[in-house]
C-alpha cells in the first residue's frame, strides 16, 4: 500500500488511520496493524480512541497528578493512569475527585439517565432495611424493651415471607 | 502467523472440538452474517455490566474471577434466550478455535487473550453471545442481519432486565452502571452497524462522513483505513458516549445518523450509474473475473473482491440468490476460517493458495454477471 505515514507507536508503515473529534479538538493516530490490534482497534466489540489516547499519552491533555486510592480493593490512581480501568465498583467513589472533571469530556453529561435495575435495588433496600431490624431487635432484647422486639420480630418475619412469595 | 491447534490442553474436555464444529456448522440454520440485502452487514448492541460484590475482572484475584464465572453462567444459562446454547471455557480452546469466534464477532480479540476464569456462551442461533470477565464481568451482545437497530435493543433489553432477577449489578443512582472503564459508565451500552459503503468510498466522500459521524458523538472504525479501499469498504458505525443520556436517546441518535449514510450511499451509486457505470462494472466484472481464477488471494483481497461482488449484487448485476453465498464468505475467507478449512496448520502464504481454491470453488457456478445499463457512456 502506498502509504508514507508512520505508525504513531512503533514507527512502521501505518496502515490504520483514526480521526476523532473531542471538544472541538481533531485527534488523528496512525496505527501500524500490528499496534493496531495491540490497542484492541480491531475488536468490534469496545474501542474507543479517547481510551487509546489516555493509554498511549498521545493525549495533549494533562491528567491530574495524585495519590488516589481504594480502600475496598486496593486499587490506585497510579494504576488507573497505566491501565485507564479501575479495580471494583468502589473505586468510582474512591477515585471522585479525578474522575469528576474527565466525565464531562468523555460523556455527553455525567449524571446518568436510562434504564435502572429496578428489581436489584429492590432486593438491595428489603436486605438493608432487614438488617436494620436485626439490629434493632437485638438492641431491644438487650435493654429489655420487649414489647418492642416482639414487633421487630414480627415485622423481620413479615419481610421475609414476603420475599420468599416472590422468589 | 501460524493458529497453532491443539488439542492437549488442560482444562479441554474431549468433546470441545466436537461443540465447536457444531456451532460453526451452524451456518446454514442461522448464521447472523447472512445478508438480508443492501448496505447494513449487520446491527449489533452490546451492555457492559458487573456484579456489585466483586473486584472488575481485570483486577480480581483468580479466585474471585471462578466465583463470578460460576455466578454469571449460572444465571446466563437459565435464560429462555439460551435454551440451547455453547458455552467455552476460554482455557479449553486452542488459538485457532477463539481467532474462529473472533472472526465471527462472538467473542473479543480481549477475551481471547484471557487466561483462566473467562468464557462465553452463545445462543444456538448465535445471535446472543454473553461473555463473562472479558473487560467487565458480562459483555453481552445480540447481533442480526440487517439495519434493525431497536429490534436489537429491545431484545438486548429483555436479557437485561432478566439477569438482573437473579444478579446483584454494580449500579450508582448518580453514574449509572459502574465498569471497568469509565468510557462505558452509565448506560454500559455500544450500538453499532456494520455498513457496505463501496460508492462513498469509490467517490472519495468517506472523509468528509467520518467527519461529520464524528462530530455527531459516534465513531467510524475498521481496519479499514478511512477513505480507502483498502479491505472491503466496510465500517463499523456506533455511539461512543454512554453516560448523560438515556437507551432510547443513544439508539435513535445512531438510527437518524445510519438512515443519513444509507441515504448517502444510495445517492453515490446512483451518481456512479450515471456518470461511470462502465468504471464501475468493469471493477465488478473483474472481481468476478478473480474470484473465479485466480490462484492467491489475500485477506483484504479477498475482501475487497466480495465487496465489489455485494455491490453488484445490490445493483441487480447478480441475482439475488447469490447473496448468502457472498456474504458467508466475508466471513469464511479470514485467515482463521481458511486455516481451519485445511484441517492442519498452515502459514499466511499457503493460505493464500487454500483462499484462492475456496474461491475458485464457491464461484465456479456462480451466475454470469448482467448489466443493467451497459454501455451507457
Amino acid at each position: 500500500m502506498a502509504n508514507s505515514l508512520k505508525c504513531d507507536l512503533c514507527g512502521k508503515p501505518a496502515t490504520v488511520h483514526l480521526t476523532q473529534i473531542v471538544e472541538n479538538k481533531v485527534h488523528k493516530v496512525d496505527l501500524c496493524e500490528e499496534c493496531a490490534q495491540a490497542k484492541g482497534v480491531t475488536d468490534p466489540s469496545g474501542f474507543s480512541l479517547a481510551d487509546l489516547l489516555v493509554k498511549t499519552s498521545l493525549n495533549p491533555e494533562e491528567t491530574v497528578e495524585g495519590g488516589l486510592r481504594c480502600e475496598n480493593c486496593g486499587f490506585t490512581q497510579q494504576e488507573f493512569k497505566k491501565v485507564g480501568r479501575f479495580g471494583c465498583p468502589q473505586c468510582y467513589a474512591a477515585f471522585r475527585p479525578m474522575l469528576a472533571p474527565m466525565l464531562g469530556n468523555m460523556h455527553k453529561g455525567s449524571t446518568h439517565i436510562g434504564k435502572v435495575p429496578q428489581r436489584a435495588l429492590a432486593r438491595r433496600s428489603v436486605y438493608e432495611r432487614l438488617t436494620k431490624l436485626e439490629m434493632e431487635l437485638d438492641l431491644a432484647i438487650k435493654t429489655e424493651r420487649y414489647e418492642d422486639a416482639a414487633r421487630y420480630r414480627d415485622e423481620i418475619r413479615q419481610i421475609k415471607q414476603n420475599a420468599g412469595e416472590k422468589s | 502467523m501460524k493458529f497453532a491447534k491443539s488439542n492437549k490442553m488442560p482444562g479441554r474436555s474431549p468433546e470441545t472440538e466436537a461443540r465447536v464444529e457444531a456451532l460453526l456448522a451452524g451456518d446454514e440454520t442461522g448464521e447472523p452474517m447472512l445478508g438480508k440485502g443492501p448496505i447494513v452487514l449487520m446491527t449489533r448492541v452490546r451492555l457492559a455490566r458487573n456484579l456489585s460484590r466483586f473486584s472488575f475482572a481485570g483486577w480480581a484475584k483468580e479466585a474471585q474471577r471462578s466465583a463470578i464465572l460460576a455466578e454469571c453462567l449460572q444465571a446466563v444459562q437459565a435464560l429462555p434466550q439460551m435454551k440451547k446454547h455453547s458455552t467455552f471455557a476460554m482455557e479449553e480452546l486452542s488459538d485457532l478455535e477463539k481467532q474462529l469466534l473472533v472472526e465471527r464477532h462472538l467473542i473479543s480479540r480481549e477475551l481471547s487473550a484471557t487466561k483462566a476464569g473467562s468464557g462465553v456462551v452463545i445462543s444456538r442461533d448465535q445471535t446472543c453471545a454473553i461473555m463473562v470477565n472479558e473487560e467487565d464481568h458480562l459483555r453481552m451482545q445480540v447481533i442480526r442481519p440487517g439495519f434493525q437497530l431497536k429490534r436489537v435493543w429491545n431484545a438486548m433489553n429483555t436479557i437485561d432486565t432478566a439477569l438482573e432477577e437473579s444478579l446483584d449489578y454494580a449500579f450508582s443512582s448518580e453514574l449509572g452502571y459502574l465498569t471497568a472503564c469509565p468510557t462505558n459508565l452509565g448506560t454500559g451500552l455500544r450500538a453499532s452497524a456494520m455498513m457496505h459503503l463501496p460508492a462513498l468510498v469509490i467517490t472519495g466522500q468517506m472523509e468528509k462522513i467520518v467527519r461529520a459521524v464524528n462530530q455527531l458523538g459516534l465513531v467510524v472504525r475498521g481496519l479499514h483505513g478511512e477513505g480507502t479501499d483498502a479491505s472491503g469498504s466496510i465500517f463499523q458505525i456506533s455511539n461512543q458516549t454512554t453516560l448523560g443520556e438515556s437507551e432510547e436517546t443513544i439508539i435513535k441518535r445512531l438510527h437518524k445518523v445510519l438512515a443519513t449514510i444509507i441515504e448517502q450511499e444510495v445517492n453515490a451509486r446512483e451518481k456512479l450509474l450515471d456518470s461511470e457505470a462502465t468504471k464501475l462494472f468493469d471493477k465488478i466484472g473483474r472481481a468476478y473475473g478473480l474470484v473465479q481464477n485466480a490462484f492467491l488471494v489475500n485477506s483484504a483481497e479477498a475482501l475487497n473482491l466480495l465487496s465489489l461482488l455485494r455491490l453488484g449484487l445490490d445493483l441487480g448485476v447478480f441475482p439475488e440468490e447469490g447473496r448468502s453465498r457472498v456474504d458467508r464468505l466475508f466471513i469464511r475467507s479470514q485467515p482463521a476460517h481458511v486455516q481451519h478449512a485445511c484441517k492442519g496448520e498452515c502459514d499466511a502464504s499457503q493460505r493464500d493458495i487454500l483462499r484462492a481454491d475456496i474461491l475458485r470453488a464457491e464461484f465456479a457456478k456462480f451466475p454470469r454477471p448482467h448489466y443493467p445499463r451497459e454501455g451507457n457512456n
